[in-house]
């Protein structure tokens, strides 16, 4: 298998989840290598704006040909956003995975935020996480 | 690679289980599906044999016909689905991976009192699949023999590329193609002569996934979830494969009073009203009481809708019938539709 690719802006979750910060909000989707290991995504399962949640809560669930999987909020706070496009196109998870965001979280507070964000791995970490687990 | 019924398999190639789904009902795609048992029948009473443990009148079988069928237990539940072929001087059984110990120790449980001599030639014998409206000119470029001429659920004998092959235009994904039965140690040889010869047509070597979604468009039941030790054919609507006018064969008797007296239950196709994917083992409701269970679900590739297959009590069968789906737990509208999802494109 050719090797997962990555975004060196993001941190990633051990649960394959990838954040991203733009414009203060946390913005998550689902990594290459979670991607790859589901194979053709046909649907997500988006979670309601308002929603507030806590750092690993499974909050959307991206289903592919193989399998039904839960994506975990990797930090806390409020959904303001959710990527309705993937309900139409969930391709766009293979095609393109650091594009093809799921939901985006208001942090409680940018210093908690941070705290979050300190606890997950930078791309090198998660691309050896990766590599460990065998994929 | 998965572990199924003890074999290693791809449960995808590269191009993944979409594509391969779209090239087997566009083009062509070829299976690695060795897993597959075939057993040898032979001997001066051998269709009286078969005429008792299996469901299907094969003494309506001329030499080269092959015929889908069932064996079934006393009480009618199914001991497995099976491919029946009639050759000149024998017959072939083709079973499932997972079932083939249980399959032959239940044939030759049943031998008693006849000449017969039924034989497990699996090891020695492989088995690909070469499905998709393709298929028949992609292997007529290393056949030695017309394939044009033979028609579905009929079998020949020919050479592909200098191997003796048995051939079967047979297949399960509803798609025009053959299933080949040839000695194992030309595996390697053949299915890298048919991907080459294919590619020019599209071929693509198709794995465990597209050929699930294949099977079950066309609505085709794969045993351990349509079918199995619990069910029997008429709540499965394979009564098409009975011959109940067979003076006996094993399981008649209640399959006779199943069929008279009505299932009740059946299997069911449904289609989501709302969106979400419906899976294995997720409940069935009905008012919102829990009636039934899904056996297989997907969103169809061919048809891009949300389908599903499933147990419920025969009062919520009929055509229309409002279902609802718990996906996690949350109740998704779904509506029965008629099945199969995907008419097969046989060839006539």
């Amino acid at each position: 298998m050719s090797k997962p690719k990555l975004d060196p802006n993001a941190k990633y979750a051990k649960s394959h989840e990838w954040v991203r910060v733009e414009d203060g909000l946390a913005v998550v989707g689902i990594s290459d290598a979670a991607q790859e290991m589901l194979s053709d995504v046909v649907f997500v399962d988006l979670p309601e704006v308002g929603e507030e949640v806590e750092a690993g809560d499974a909050v959307a669930v991206v289903e592919s040909v193989k399998a039904a999987e839960d994506v975990y909020a990797p930090v806390s706070g409020t959904i303001v956003a959710v990527n309705t496009a993937l309900e139409d196109t969930p391709e766009q998870v293979n095609d393109d995975p650091y594009d093809a965001w799921f939901f985006k979280i208001r942090p409680v507070s940018q210093e908690e935020l941070q705290k979050e964000l300190d606890a997950l791995m930078s791309p090198e970490e998660y691309a050896e996480y990766v590599e460990q687990e065998g994929h | 690679m998965v572990p199924f019924a003890g074999w290693e398999l791809p449960v995808q190639y590269p191009t993944g289980p979409i594509a391969e789904h779209h090239a087997v009902r566009k083009a062509a795609g070829i299976f690695d599906i060795d897993h597959m048992g075939q057993v040898d029948v032979r001997g001066p009473d051998a269709e009286a044999f078969l005429q008792r443990i299996q469901v299907y009148d094969v003494s309506q079988m001329a030499p080269w016909d092959a015929h889908y069928s069932l064996m079934t237990y006393h009480d009618g539940t199914i001991v497995d689905d099976i491919f029946v072929y009639r050759l000149p001087d024998s017959w072939m059984v083709v079973v499932n991976a997972s079932n083939r110990e249980k399959d032959v120790a239940w044939m030759e449980a049943h031998t008693h009192g006849l000449q017969v001599e039924v034989t497990d030639i699996s090891d020695e014998t492989y088995m690909l699949a070469v499905q998709g409206p393709k298929a028949e000119a992609i292997l007529q470029r290393i056949a030695d023999a017309d394939l044009s001429v033979v028609s579905a659920r009929k079998a020949l004998r020919a050479r592909l590329d200098g191997v003796e092959t048995l051939m079967g235009r047979t297949g399960y994904t509803g798609e025009d193609g053959f299933e080949l039965y040839f000695p194992a140690d030309e595996a390697v040889h053949l299915w890298n002569r048919i991907l080459e010869v294919g590619k020019e047509d599209g071929l693509l070597p198709c794995g465990l996934a597209a050929r699930d979604s294949l099977r079950f468009e066309a609505c085709m039941p794969l045993y351990g979830h349509e079918i199995d030790a619990t069910i029997n054919p008429i709540e499965a609507r394979l009564g098409w494969t009975v011959s109940l006018g067979k003076p006996t064969f094993v399981g008649r008797e209640n399959l006779l009073k199943v069929k008279l007296e009505k299932p009740s239950r059946l299997l069911v196709g449904f289609e989501m009203v709302d969106k979400a994917v419906p899976r294995e083992h997720y409940p069935i409701a009905v008012d919102g009481q829990e009636v039934g269970y899904v056996t297989t679900g997907m969103k169809s590739p061919t048809l891009g809708k949300f389908l599903g297959l499933g147990y419920v009590p025969r009062a919520y069968a009929k055509l229309g019938t409002e279902l609802q789906i718990l996906v996690r737990g949350r109740p998704k509208r779904a509506q029965v539709i008629k099945r199969p999802f995907y008419k097969p494109r046989y060839k006539q």
